[in-house]
């Protein structure tokens, strides 16, 4: 893994409360995971997925940027791109 | 045409009257009966002053010429004047003057008109004037107005419309029969006969059915339209029948291969992803990291507003009170346990108010008055619902925590009873069917320890272990695998401390002797009515395991994972109750107590883990109490300042953890609050006059927490917790621990000075020492 990519990784990982990233790419497969839950990464494509079509069929000049889902415990956020996603899961109440 | 068009126009030329004899041919011309078109040659015109553009104009268009002149001309020129037409008309004249009207536009189809009449001669040269200013103010409604003001009725022309209406209306259209009769014959009954209708000529009138031929006719042409479709075509088909089946998939998620994602993360692809991907997500970390959005802050504040405001009735307020006149005359309460499953059920141990003297010089009183155990439902405050019967006074019993039906009880003598009420179970729920008896049912033990094996003191405490957990021979714990509670522990002023089990003794059960006892169990009578649940215990009850402890043991019990508190006089001892093997005599023996605390200043009566921390024990004894935390072994956490009045008796509140109450020895309550103060109690109450004896709390549902009070008069008060009591603040765990956690600080801090000051004083000491000794040997 190239540094640049490490590094930014790290820097995001190391803000208070985060639990784990994981990269997938566009078909759904995991390409990396720094936490245990492996199961993020197909049910959030998915979601992310319809979440694009939906903006999409709002306005077709729109696109998603950003999808952040709170729950009681903890925050997961997804960023889309053409080719990848990345998740990343943070506890904000400690 | 003729009235309706006179009528619009008149307004312009006076009113439509009849004119005598020319008229007729005027009305043929279109123009009004009144004036008259005429042509007048120059010569006239010159005559009688009104040449065109000249004298006449169209603004000016108004010539009155007298009547005198007119005739004189028409004299003079006969024939060859222009008035000759209308001679007649001029001589009718009545006034002297006639106006000459020039027709500039032609509109009579002359140049000139002249105006026949007096008032069509006033309307034309005043209305001018009149309708010249009236049109200024007012508009087209006042010369409608006027039009229909002045229209007459006419007289009714028939257009058709009254034979309809004669064609609806009834009228008589035929000639009316006359009958008459002789006059003698009115009155009279008239006699009907029949008659054959063929026999005279005409009697009947027939009409024939004929084939009608409109009916049979063939329609050989007829009109229809026609439309295409597409084809269509119905079919159906049946569906196969599919029953449901279970089945199940598993999936898991799909992964890359290891060189793949090698591939990935190498590519360049992903590291500009990355990169323009990141500062997203850094800015809404750190937005979470600063405040959390969906945090509630109305909600949050409103709680701690509502315990202040709610402050007006903090009062534990007096729900029920029961007391037995019959039953627990001149005795005492001595312990109180709810029911764990019916609700509305408690039970009291009432025991006999006596000195130990007394209770010797009276043993033979004692003897036919039995001890019990009460039975108390809300639905009856006077009348127990069931007793037990006890051997001797009870002071401590307990529920079975696995099966409610079954209780145990320590007894005064030493003994351990056993009751089984599950015979009278319905009736304690209060669906009893026979209420004839008036008398409440006597329960008897069914099963007590022999009285050679057990305690050789009364028995202070008695619990059941928890069901997952039972005790084995050499006192190691182990799970019990059938979540039924099978042992209980005992402790009594013996210095003794007992396990026992409640099952059959597994030694005595040989295949020969399983056999016997079973035929000799069978002619057994059952004199009592009692329940044979425990009747292998009965008599010969031999305590599992006996813990002896080296010094006075008294009170109560706690029942935990490995280890008992045995809290004495005033002394609080901690120990392990596992056996040990002496490695030279083969014996077993217990280990000694850990650590030993004197706090109290009279005999500890409560120890208590507070249902929220697991560490956290109360003890409560002599003016004190205090708040251990296990682990900490320099001495409690908290010790209350002495209060006036003994304490007797403590418990931890079921909801609220920073709740205590403490009942005294003059009938108080304290309420201590140890978040609010821990100087005072945060409330104190009066429930009774003499000493409380028991306290214990109980949650019915979220919106009712009891508490049930004895007293030494042997009344049992319910008293509701309020609000303010029971419901806790936000955090109040969290706060309580974080509190917890800072006194065990505190001690620490306090063990370590005072260490700090011991060697502080011996190095003084030591300094001292050696300065003494230099100064003697100067």
């Amino acid at each position: 893994m190239s540094a640049e990519v490490e590094e930014t990784l790290k820097r995001i990982q190391t803000h208070k409360g985060v639990i784990g990233t994981i990269v997938v790419n566009a078909e759904g497969n995991t390409t990396l995971i720094t936490s245990t839950k492996v199961d993020y990464a197909g049910l959030l494509h998915q979601l992310t997925m319809k979440a694009r079509s939906t903006v999409r069929d709002l306005d077709p000049q729109n696109d998603l940027t950003f999808l952040r889902i709170r729950s009681k415990k903890h925050e997961i956020m997804v960023a889309p791109d053409k080719e990848y996603l990345l998740i990343v899961i943070q506890n904000p109440s400690e | 045409m003729g009235s309706g068009y006179l009528s619009c126009t008149s307004a312009f030329s006076g009113s439509p009257q009849p004119q005598p004899c020319g008229k007729a041919l005027m009305q043929a011309t279109g123009h009004p009966n009144d004036i008259l078109p005429l042509t007048l040659t120059s010569a006239t015109q010159e005559l009688f002053g009104c040449r065109c553009d000249e004298d006449v104009t169209g603004d000016n268009p108004y010539k009155i010429l007298r009547k005198e002149d007119i005739v004189q001309d028409m004299r003079m020129r006969a024939a060859v004047s222009d008035f000759s037409p209308m001679k007649q008309l001029v001589l009718d004249y009545p006034e002297d003057e006639l106006l000459l009207v020039y027709d500039r536009d032609f509109i009579y189809g002359s140049s000139f008109y002249l105006v026949l009449t007096a008032d069509a001669k006033e309307r034309h040269l005043k209305p001018v004037v009149a309708l010249g200013v009236e049109v200024a103010l007012e508009r087209e409604p006042s010369e409608v107005f006027a039009a229909q003001k002045t229209s007459e009725p006419q007289p009714w022309i028939s257009l058709g419309s009254e034979q309809e209406i004669e064609e609806e209306s009834v009228t008589d259209s035929r000639p009316r029969y006359r009958i008459s009769r002789v006059r003698r014959e009115f009155g009279s009954p008239i006699f009907f006969s029949d008659r054959n209708a063929m026999e005279t000529k005409d009697g009947f009138i027939e009409c024939t059915p004929y084939q009608d031929k409109n009916f049979s006719l063939k329609q050989m042409e007829r009109h229809t339209g026609v439309q295409t479709i597409p084809n269509l075509k119905s079919s159906s088909t049946q569906t196969q029948w599919t029953y449901p089946r279970s089945m199940c998939t598993q999936y898991e998620p799909r992964e890359f291969s290891e060189e793949k994602k090698e591939n990935c993360l190498q590519s360049e692809k992903l590291k500009n992803f990355v990169n323009s991907v990141a500062s997203r997500f850094e800015m809404a970390i750190q937005q979470n990291e600063i405040m959390d959005v969906f945090f509630d802050d109305w909600k949050a504040l409103s709680e701690e507003d509502s315990g202040y405001g709610r402050k007006a009735d903090p009062h534990l307020k007096e729900y029920q009170s029961f007391t037995d006149l019959h039953f627990s005359k001149e005795k005492t309460i001595s312990n109180i346990n709810w029911h764990p499953t019916i609700n509305g059920v408690i039970a009291v141990a009432v025991t006999e108010r006596l000195s130990f003297e007394d209770r010797i010089n009276g043993s033979t009183k004692l003897l036919l008055n039995p001890s019990l155990i009460l039975f108390w439902s809300f639905s009856d405050p006077i009348n127990p619902q069931l007793l037990l019967e006890c051997p001797d006074d009870v002071f401590s019993f307990e529920f079975c925590p696995s099966d409610p039906n079954i209780i145990v009880g320590g007894c005064m003598n030493g003994q351990v009873v056993l009751w089984d009420i599950s015979t009278h179970v319905e009736q304690l729920q209060g669906t009893r069917t026979n209420k004839r008896e008036n008398e409440t049912p006597v329960v008897r033990y069914c099963a007590v320890s022999g009285i050679e094996n057990g305690h050789k003191a009364p028995i202070t405490d008695i619990q059941w272990l928890p069901g997952t957990f039972e005790v084995s021979r050499m006192g190691v714990p182990m799970e019990n695998k059938n979540g039924i509670c099978v042992q209980i522990v005992t402790c009594a002023p013996d210095c003794c401390v007992m396990f026992w089990d409640i099952r059959a003794p597994r030694v005595l059960q040989t295949m020969a002797d399983q056999r016997k006892q079973k035929v000799e169990e069978k002619p057994l009578e059952n004199p009592h009515g009692v329940p044979n649940t425990f009747k292998h215990l009965d008599l010969t009850w031999k305590p599992l395991i006996r813990v002896q402890h080296i010094s006075y043991c008294q009170t109560q019990l706690q029942r935990v994972l490995s280890t008992t508190f045995c809290p004495q006089d005033g002394e609080l001892v901690y120990t392990d109750w596992k056996l040990e093997k002496d490695n030279d005599s083969g014996r077993l023996f217990s280990a000694k107590p850990s650590h030993r605390f004197i706090i109290h200043d009279g005999q500890v009566n409560t120890v208590r883990r507070s249902p929220f921390f697991k560490d956290i024990i109360l003890t409560v004894g002599g003016w004190t109490f205090a708040i251990w935390k296990e682990g900490v072994t320099n001495g409690p956490i908290i010790q209350s300042s002495c209060s006036q009045k003994k304490c007797t008796v403590g418990y931890w509140s079921q909801s609220r953890p920073a709740v205590l109450f403490i009942g005294k020895e003059d009938g108080n309550i304290d309420v201590w609050d140890l978040l609010e103060k821990t100087h005072e109690p945060s409330q104190t109450q009066n429930i009774t006059a003499t000493q409380i004896t028991c306290i214990k709390p109980w949650i019915v549902s979220s919106k009712q927490h009891l508490l049930a009070v004895s007293d030494h008069l042997g009344t049992l008060h319910i008293l509701e917790i309020p609000w303010t009591l029971r419901s806790p603040s936000s955090n109040e765990k969290l706060s309580m621990s974080k509190y917890f956690e800072k006194e065990v600080d505190r001690l620490v801090y306090f063990e370590k000075r005072r260490e700090m000051r011991a060697k502080e004083k011996k190095d003084y000491e030591a300094e001292e020492l050696r300065k003494k000794m230099v100064r003697y040997s100067i």
